[in-house]
């Protein structure tokens, strides 16, 4: 099967306008997955309420996310897009991990700060909003930075649940035209002129914050 | 060092002790540190404890900034337990909250600074007075400058603590101790990670602020010659019990107990 440029330009509207959605639901997935792994990491140190929400994310860890989305996306109720389950559950799914990140940045903080913290007779809340956390975040945003990536090579498999990425565009092009070709090398180049630059986005955050 | 006014001074006591230790027993696991401890500080009174690594001496100090829990007996500053709190039918142990109120007339320096890194220096004098003391942030402000000034480190007032010697971190820690007026602070081997040549600039900010004001002192150090220069009052620990207590002239001079004879000889051939 040889190249066609010619099927290449009509067909990158098509991927683009699913590139859009791909970033779309990584930057909402990827920001519930940030603020909901705050919140199970913090609530993971509640006794009783703790463990079991720990025992929930280590579930949600160890069962593969298409099954996740597949499951989600059959039994939610009517009226709520495939879009919305789709970066929903890849919010969730993260969370499980960026939890961990958490987890092991609030763990890394030396036992000096708090007691530090609690010589100051420091309320709870400046002790972990002004002091613990800003270094704990600190420490974990490579890691982080590397579940952003790691989120968007996952976001093709929103096209088993029919959310219009790039994905899906490609395949559903592919099935029109019987050419895969054009289409899934495109696909592969696109994930790849984003993953690039934002890797090294990262480093320069890791190089940055490494500092202190 | 004429800084009555800036520093804080000793509580007026309310006839008894400042701080009384009553059978205190702290044990780690199967760990006996403190074995039925008693001891009392006056107010105004600068205490060294001196003894051999493990003796207790840092134990202490942790218990009495509320770090470790006793295992057993009451602490009392001003009159008030601190590890315990007046309940029905007696003493129960202390919540939170009481701990708290207790403890802000409390400061403490530690042998690893424990500045917080994510904040300049005058956050991290300023933190707590604003945040726990409720101080306005302008007179929290004009306070940090005064006591930065007081350790010689005002123009570093606005670097981060990463930026600075380690002697310098320790003199900020100094500074943020004291700016929560507390009446008693407790320095914890305060010169023990220094490099040797940063150890004098840190002693001469102590021994100044002795001179100048009346604050009570627990000093937990291995500095011998400071001991002796700024203590009213020498405590020789060992194995979690006072071996020997006496005025510095005593104890350094002419110690009673073998134990305390051969610890001193220990410590100055290295000194």
């Amino acid at each position: 099967m040889a190249w066609d440029w010619e099927f290449t330009g009509r067909i990158i509207p098509d991927l683009l306008s699913g590139l859009v959605v791909t970033v779309q639901a990584t930057v909402l997935g990827y920001a519930l997955a940030l603020v909901l792994g705050l919140a199970v990491a913090l609530v993971r140190r509640v006794p009783v309420v703790g463990p079991l929400l720990h025992a929930v994310m280590e579930f949600i860890r160890c069962t593969p996310l298409l099954v996740q989305l597949v499951f989600v996306f059959t039994l939610a109720p009517g009226g709520i897009s495939a879009f919305t389950i789709g970066f929903l559950v890849l919010g969730v799914h993260y969370a499980a991990y960026t939890a961990e990140v958490y987890r092991s940045g609030i763990e890394g903080v030396p036992p000096g700060q708090w007691e530090a913290s609690r010589a100051l007779s420091l309320p709870a809340h400046r002790t972990w909003g002004a002091v613990v956390l800003p270094q704990a975040v600190r420490r974990v945003i490579p890691a982080l930075g590397n579940y952003l990536i790691a989120m968007f090579k996952d976001t093709p498999l929103l096209f088993a649940i029919t959310v219009g990425e790039l994905m899906y565009q490609a395949s559903r092009i592919g099935g029109v035209y019987f050419r895969y070709l054009e289409a899934m090398t495109l696909v592969g180049l696109f994930f790849l002129l984003v993953s690039v630059p934002s890797a090294v986005l990262i480093r320069r955050l890791e190089r940055r914050y490494a500092a202190v | 060092m004429p800084q009555s006014d800036l520093l804080p001074g000793g509580a007026p006591g309310a006839g008894g002790p400042l701080i009384r230790f009553d059978g205190v027993v702290k044990r780690f696991g199967a760990n006996t540190v403190l074995d039925e401890l008693d001891f009392t500080v006056d107010a105004g009174e600068r205490v060294t404890l001196i003894g051999p690594s493990g003796s207790g001496k840092t134990t202490i100090l942790r218990l009495l900034m509320t770090l470790e829990k006793v295992t057993g007996g009451v602490i009392w500053v001003n009159g008030e337990p601190l590890s315990h709190m007046r309940g029905k039918g007696g003493l129960v142990r202390a919540g939170e909250k009481h701990q708290r109120e207790v403890r802000k007339r409390i400061g403490m320096v530690f042998q690893q600074f424990n500045l917080f890194p994510n904040m300049t220096v005058r956050q991290n004098v300023t933190e707590g007075p604003i945040h726990s003391l409720g101080v306005s942030r302008d007179e929290a402000n004009q306070r940090a400058e005064e006591l930065l000034d007081l350790v010689g480190l005002g123009e570093k007032i606005d670097a981060h603590p990463t930026r600075l010697s380690g002697g310098q971190q320790q003199r900020v820690a100094i500074a943020r101790a004291l700016a929560m007026r507390p009446e008693i602070l407790l320095l914890d081997e305060v010169t023990s990670a220094l490099d040797p040549e940063l150890v004098s600039g840190v002693l001469d900010v102590l021994r100044g602020i002795a001179e100048s004001t009346d604050i009570t002192m627990l000093c937990v150090t291995h500095e011998m010659h400071f001991a002796r220069d700024v203590s009213h009052r020498v405590l020789m620990f060992d194995q979690g019990k006072i071996v020997e207590e006496g005025p510095p002239e005593q104890i350094f001079g002419d110690p009673r107990e073998e134990r305390t004879r051969t610890f001193l000889h220990a410590v100055l051939d290295h000194g």
